[in-house]
């Protein structure tokens, strides 16, 4: 159900929403318009750039290299800037 | 460098208290700080939230990007919600009604909430001496309503209802010492803490929960969007603020101050200002008044952690 | 067995919220209510109750603290009137958006200014679209069997709606009246601890008070007001009372009628002033007048059926109000005039506005208006409104 189709019915006493985190089903990635690009050869694996995301969509993949998952990034580029070893470049989105 | 690698994914706790998917606007300080107190506190807490910035990019009903159980009910009330979320469960537990369990019990506001309008809640919950956590995320205007002044707001900064003019240099008032004004009330634990120094913001939030009895901690929110600095530059300019004297990061704990990160030589604030949309209008001898208040407040602190 | 006993209302009031066993009591010292608070901080100093008191430091405060306390399933009682009542104005729609349990209990204050202590019902009448449950009680007894009253009926899960109890201030706050307290074992029977079912506990967090945008705003007052008036929240109001009556011996009911078969003229009371009035409806009916009185105990949600199932007959209903809507009719007499609006054969509604900050209206008064009334019914009236009581 699309949330601008929820009746009256609908609501729960006290509009109380029962499930956590639901807001995750919002994408904030299309607000993006730069993209974080990991080189692998100058990545330590030391996770500052998780850290500092304030998205939290930062995280490390089976090989321990870490990514940004696009559904939700906006694209500030705080990893990036604050990537001690120059690992992380912000490339722009293409149409 | 060689064991920040391996310090870095070990203890920064997994847990994470808020979901991808919230509003907040692209490189928010107040996004990152909130994120990292929500690992420091992890699943056993009850969060009441003030109205603003952090109750809008969170809850737009029908969703939540909230993972453990939160309450919004107003702007100015959170010290007085959390009070009575405090009372409610431990009365529950000591009466058996609920299994007996820690459960921090933490109000989390904005500068205006918190040392404006909300500013007679904290004060009556701080002075009860009630079990919780407050944490203030002061980003120094009120961001949510379009960056108007506060009682937080800093000197000398453009804000829209503190706007440089020709006859004005835009914020005529030194910023209210809310952590001294908090540390007044001779609660255990006051800190300050800042998103660019993350092991020391979480370590603090982590403390401030395991106090018993009240604990505060004021948590430097960069914000680009009311600041006017590049979307990048969130973690920088909270560090420059740091390393410049303007928000130095203390600890007082049982009414005995504790400077955490010392520097020999402060960075000139004109390195901080400069980056900022807000204060770009200062002139020189402006820059330089600051200056002189920022090293005489400092000095100030340093004394207060000599003879405490 | 249960007891009667001489008891301040003030502390008969408090003594129930005991009774109820309440976990948590929030409030914050304003005349009339002192009594109320300090006999509770007085049971909790000395273990007779086991609940957390917190004396905070402002109304607004009180009711933010017992939102706080009710969000975790805890259950909470405070009390207030006037002025605070008017500062906690906007913590009072939480509670009933967010559909919290509680009860409040309201020793009608005017308002300032200028500043008066003294009682009407100002206060009432300012908070009355919260979406609060609120009862009018008229002595220390019903005072006293509607603070268990209130407990039962908010915390059903069926209502989940705070209530206000209603009594004047000073003049039943501060009276002694013989009350008649139960036996705790009844109390217990009358009232059941139901688990609030979305209490804060990170077993099973919930978002409570989200935001709501436009496209969703008008749906979520719907439903709060969709509940509020359903009829499983009525069912609980008069299953509650009719529980209670069998318990406890004494029946209440959403509006009650004295003396109203055949009564041409009808004056409708809400709150203590209803005894004195029922004295003059005596005084009168020996007099061979057609007279009656009906006292609004359910003041929300109002109980529209109830009221024209017994004004029906009447041809003359004087609406006495302790409130005055400045530039407007007063606010009792414009719900029952708009209710009765629609019916075939209405009566002639009459407002009196009276007894304002602590102003006795007294039998005599009451005759005068009943008196009145008749005067209407022969010869009409071109006045709809009179203040009663007042020098020129």
């Amino acid at each position: 159900m699309s949330n601008g189709s929820l009746g009256w019915r609908d609501i729960k006493p006290g509009a109380v929403v029962t499930e956590p985190g639901s807001a995750a089903a919002y994408k904030t990635g299309d607000w993006r318009s730069l993209r974080p690009i990991w080189d692998h050869t100058r990545c330590v694996k030391c996770g500052m750039c998780e850290l500092f995301c304030p998205e939290g969509c930062v995280f490390q993949n089976d090989e321990g290299y870490f990514e940004a998952d696009l559904s939700y990034c906006k694209g500030c580029g705080i990893c990036a800037r604050e990537c001690w070893t120059g690992a992380i470049t912000m490339v722009e989105e293409e149409e | 460098m060689e064991t920040f690698s391996v310090y870095v994914p070990k203890l920064a706790p997994k847990y994470e208290g808020l979901v991808p998917g919230h509003r907040f606007c692209i490189g928010c300080g107040e996004a990152l700080a909130v994120r990292l107190a929500s690992k420091a506190l992890g699943r056993d807490t009850v969060i009441t939230c003030a109205t603003g910035c952090l109750e809008i990019c969170t809850s737009g009903f029908p969703q939540t990007s909230w993972n453990v159980p939160w309450i919004h009910t107003l702007f100015e009330n959170v010290g007085a919600v959390a009070s009575g979320v405090e009372s409610g469960l431990k009365a529950q537990m000591r009466k058996g009604k609920i299994p007996e369990k820690k459960i921090n019990s933490v109000g989390m506001a904005g500068d205006g909430g918190t040392s404006d309008i909300g500013l007679q809640a904290l004060s009556g919950a701080l002075e009860r001496g009630h079990d919780f956590l407050y944490l203030c995320f002061d980003n120094e205007a009120y961001m949510n309503t379009g960056v108007q002044r506060s009682s937080a707001t800093p000197y000398g900064a453009s804000t829209t209802t503190s706007p440089a003019g020709k006859v004005s240099i835009g914020q005529k008032t030194w910023k209210k010492n809310l952590p001294d004004i908090v540390a007044a009330h001779n609660i255990p634990y006051v800190a300050t803490a800042c998103p660019s120094y993350p092991f020391d913001l979480m370590e603090k939030v982590k403390k401030g929960a395991e106090t018993e009895g009240p604990a505060y901690v004021h948590i430097f929110s960069p914000c680009p969007t009311g600041w006017r600095y590049p979307v990048d530059l969130t973690v920088r300019i909270g560090r420059l603020a740091v390393e410049s004297g303007v928000f130095p990061l203390y600890e007082v704990e049982d009414g005995s101050y504790k400077l955490n990160f010392d520097f020999p030589k402060l960075r000139p604030v004109r390195d901080y200002l400069k980056a900022q949309g807000r204060f770009r209008h200062l002139s020189d001898d402006e820059i330089q008044n600051i200056q002189q208040r920022v090293e005489k407040e400092y000095k100030k602190l340093k004394v207060r952690c000599q003879e405490t | 067995m249960a007891k009667r006993t001489p008891l301040e209302v003030s502390v008969a009031v408090a003594e129930a919220a005991k009774m109820a066993d309440v976990d948590v009591v929030a409030a914050y010292p304003i005349t009339p209510q002192t009594h109320i608070v300090e006999t509770l901080a007085e049971m909790v100093a000395n273990g007779e109750l086991n609940a957390n008191y917190i004396p905070v430091e402002s109304e607004h405060s009180a009711m933010s603290a017992c939102l706080g306390s009710s969000a975790t399933g805890a259950r909470t009682f405070t009390s207030s009137a006037g002025q605070g009542l008017e500062l906690m104005h906007e913590t009072l729609y939480i509670g009933p958006s967010s559909r919290l349990p509680m009860v409040m209990s309201v020793c009608n204050r005017a308002l300032s200014g200028p500043l008066s202590v003294w009682g009407d019902h100002s206060d009432a009448m300012a908070v009355r679209d919260t979406g609060w449950i609120q009862v009018f009680v008229e002595n220390g007894q019903q005072a006293f069997d509607h603070i268990l009253w209130a407990f039962r009926v908010s915390e059903d899960h069926q209502v989940l709606f705070p209530v206000m109890v209603h009594h004047d201030g000073f003049h039943l706050t501060h009276v002694i009246e013989p009350i008649t307290l139960p036996e705790q074992e009844e109390v217990d029977r009358f009232l059941p601890k139901p688990r609030y079912p979305y209490a804060l506990h990170p077993d099973n967090p919930v978002s409570m008070g989200c935001y709501a945008p436009p496209f969703i705003y008008s749906e979520i007052k719907r439903a709060q007001d969709e509940a509020f008036r359903s009829p499983e929240v009525k069912q609980s109001i008069l299953k509650a009372w009719e529980d209670f009556g069998n318990i406890f011996g004494r029946y209440y009911m959403p509006v009650e009628a004295y003396r109203t078969e055949g009564a041409k003229v009808l004056l409708v009371t809400m709150g203590s002033f209803s005894e004195t009035a029922m004295v003059a409806v005596d005084n009168k009916r020996d007099e061979g007048k057609d007279v009656g009185i009906i006292r609004l105990r359910l003041w929300r949600p109002f109980p529209y059926e109830e009221v024209r199932d017994l004004v029906k007959d009447a041809d003359i209903v004087l609406v006495l109000d302790r409130c005055i809507s400045p530039g407007a009719q007063a606010p009792v007499y414009s719900e029952i005039r708009s209710c009765l609006y629609q019916e075939e054969n209405r009566p002639q509604v009459f407002s009196f506005t009276g007894g304002l900050g602590g102003r006795d209206i007294v039998v005599d008064d009451f005759e005068q208006m009943i008196d009145k009334g008749f005067e209407m019914l022969q010869n009409g009236s071109e006045k709809e409104f009179e203040i009663i009581g007042v020098r020129e």
